[in-house]
């Protein structure tokens, strides 16, 4: 048996060591978000320079910038964003507004896209090489912008699904009432509602997107110059950074740089203003 | 006479009309269903046939080396023999590294944002946190590889090497050279990259408890840490382990941050600071270098093994995730 006032200073001690090392984990993980974000913004900004944008990725021990790059990550991304946003909005409506009647069908597709959703990037890229690239014979930036749609679909599916499932009813009932069918019912009125709900997925799928590198590996592979056809190997920032970080050069580890820094802006932009522009039609809405 | 006949007939086209419309109307109806129908089983699609492509294009491996594909340690390009007990084992010792940091650490994290930060602070810190998921995984690659690996090989390793490496029994995983690259290096960049998805699923669980139950436990004299251990944590339990497996899903299918970090080395070695490769590493670096039929194969039949023990874990931390939802009547 203990004295009492032993007990209760031990309780208060590990209370105290408990709240103590709460407070450590936390400055833990922000340091190393602060480490990872200074590094890359001070390399990043030693890099930068006009050139980056202009000329075209260089041969080892030259001169050059990322422009090739540039321009076939921002191509390969809209075009995923187009593949993976329409389907997944569509699959989303289905699960939140026309299956109702089938609710074991419609958890099984919320399971299995929640599955998707956190998936290995890499093995939708195998996926993509294996149906696409291995048929064709070639590498292609087409397939490349296959593979990220189909990271972005399982993003705009969740995203839609729940944004339609906040809608109140007295929207569909009164549409319905008016004898409006359900289809218009859907595009004019129940996607007018979510539209900001939307937007958002459609944005974070986007800001997914733009880092990914290991789904291009297999399928859009790389091109070091300039390249019109789509259909071909085609350049991209992540594959490009991979290559030359990887490098024994230092003009092409300094590029690397660049590439991280713009590739860093570019997602953190997109990823806080989504979820900014969320936040603030929320707010609408509620006022 | 005239004039009723007239009425008559106008609203007889009237109805029709609107027949016609209500049958155009329904037919548009059933066919915008079926598209969304169709496009929700894509989803299925994708899945299943993610999976079998790589089964298939993985069969020449299968076939070929049977189950020693999987517990040979014998990776030989030139000799085209392929047994991947290196990658596998290098995947799941860098996972268990990782889960052995970030469980605590997003632990302590969902303790610091519902029991002990001010409300002020609690939407920032937390928008923080998940910003580390934002990062991209090859921007993690490069900071670990410029900055995080000559930090290991310069100050951390060679304290490792002197004070956990004469120890007996477990001593032996942390004797080695400070290369900086290697298994340990690799599991610590995997902690930090799959914190932010643990600790969120832990911050949402821990607000679902009952207000009442911590209050009673509180009226009955319990510390803030009693609460959390002895209240928050069985209620959440199952959602807790159900985020645990989310992470270890996330961490095992990590591609480029290892790639960066982990040295590439086709060799078996018990010590955690020499490099070695995992099965995301090794496609990712050798995928375009494959120049046989059956190098190609090993590699997408490396793919499809990833997948499958990826789906499992993610399936488990879904139902374990539910359970809670449903116990919510959510």
């Amino acid at each position: 048996m203990q004295s009492p006032r032993g007990l209760i200073l031990r309780r208060r001690a590990s209370n105290l060591v408990s709240k103590a090392l709460g407070v450590a984990a936390t400055l833990f993980g922000l340091s190393w978000l602060f480490w990872i974000l200074v590094v890359t913004l001070i390399n990043g900004a030693r890099a930068l320079s006009p050139r980056i944008f202009t000329e075209i990725t260089p041969p080892p021990g030259a001169d050059g910038g990322l422009a090739n790059a540039l321009v076939g990550s921002a191509v390969m991304s809209v075009l995923g964003v187009l593949i993976g946003a329409p389907l997944g909005i569509a699959a989303g409506t289905y699960l939140a507004e026309f299956a109702e009647r089938r609710p074991v069908w419609r958890e099984t597709i919320r399971f299995v896209n929640d599955i998707l959703l956190s998936a290995p990037s890499i093995v939708l890229g195998l996926f993509v090489y294996t149906i696409v690239v291995r048929q064709i014979g070639h590498f292609s930036g087409l397939a490349g912008a296959l593979a990220l749609g189909l990271i972005v679909l399982p993003v705009v599916v969740r995203t839609t699904d729940e944004t339609l499932r906040l809608v109140p009813n007295m929207m569909r009932e009164a549409a319905l009432s008016l004898g409006i069918p359900r289809w218009k019912v859907t595009v004019q009125v129940l996607y007018r509602a979510a539209l900001p709900g939307i937007l958002t997925g459609v944005l974070l799928g986007l800001a997914r997107i733009t880092g990914e590198t290991a789904p291009l590996l297999f399928t859009a592979l790389n091109n070091q110059f300039w390249s019109s056809n789509l259909n071909g190997p085609t350049a991209s920032v992540p594959v490009v950074i991979f290559q030359f970080a990887m490098s024994p050069y230092d003009a092409w580890h300094s590029l690397a740089w660049a590439g991280a820094f713009v590739v860093t802006m570019v997602v953190l932009a997109l990823s806080v203003g989504a979820r900014a522009f969320l936040l603030k039609n929320r707010m609408d809405s509620n006022a | 006479m005239t004039v009723y006949s007239a009425a008559s007939s106008a609203v007889g086209v009237e109805a029709a009309g609107a027949r016609d419309r209500s049958a155009a109307e329904s037919r548009q109806d059933s066919l915008f269903r079926w598209a969304l129908a169709g496009s929700a089983t894509l989803v299925l699609v994708v899945l299943g046939s993610a999976a079998l492509s790589m089964l298939w294009g993985g069969r020449l491996a299968f076939q070929t080396f049977g189950w020693h594909f999987i517990v040979s340690d014998e990776w030989d390009a030139v000799g085209r023999h392929f047994g991947a007990f290196v990658p596998i084992y290098g995947t799941l010792v860098s996972s268990a590294i990782a889960m052995l940091i970030a469980v605590p650490v997003s632990f302590g994290i969902a303790l610091f944002l519902t029991e002990i930060a001010p409300n002020w602070l609690q939407a920032p810190i937390a928008a923080a946190i998940e910003l580390l998921a934002g990062i991209p995984s090859i921007i993690y690659g490069m900071w670990g590889l410029f900055s995080f690996v000559p930090f290991m090989s310069d100050h951390v390793l060679p304290w490792i090497n002197d004070h956990l490496g004469p120890l007996p029994w477990i001593g032996v995983l942390f004797r080695g050279p400070p290369l900086g690259i290697g298994m340990l290096t690799a599991g610590i960049v995997l902690g930090i990259m799959v914190i932010p998805f643990i600790s969120s699923v832990m911050r949402d669980v821990f607000r679902t408890v009952p207000a009442s139950l911590k209050e009673s436990a509180y009226a009955l004299g319990s510390t803030t840490w009693e609460v959390v251990w002895k209240v928050v944590l069985p209620y959440t339990r199952s959602a807790v382990v159900g985020g645990i497996f989310l992470g270890l899903g996330r961490a095992l299918g990590e591609t480029m941050a290892v790639t960066f970090v982990l040295g590439n080395a086709h060799q078996l070695s018990a010590s955690l600071l020499m490099p070695g490769n995992s099965i995301a590493a090794t496609i990712a670096n050798e995928f375009t270098e494959a120049d046989s039929d059956i190098y190609l194969s090993s590699l997408i039949a490396l793919g499809f093994l990833l997948f499958v023990v990826t789906l499992i874990v993610l399936a488990i931390a879904r139902l374990m995730l539910s359970n809670l939802a449903r116990r919510e009547g959510r």
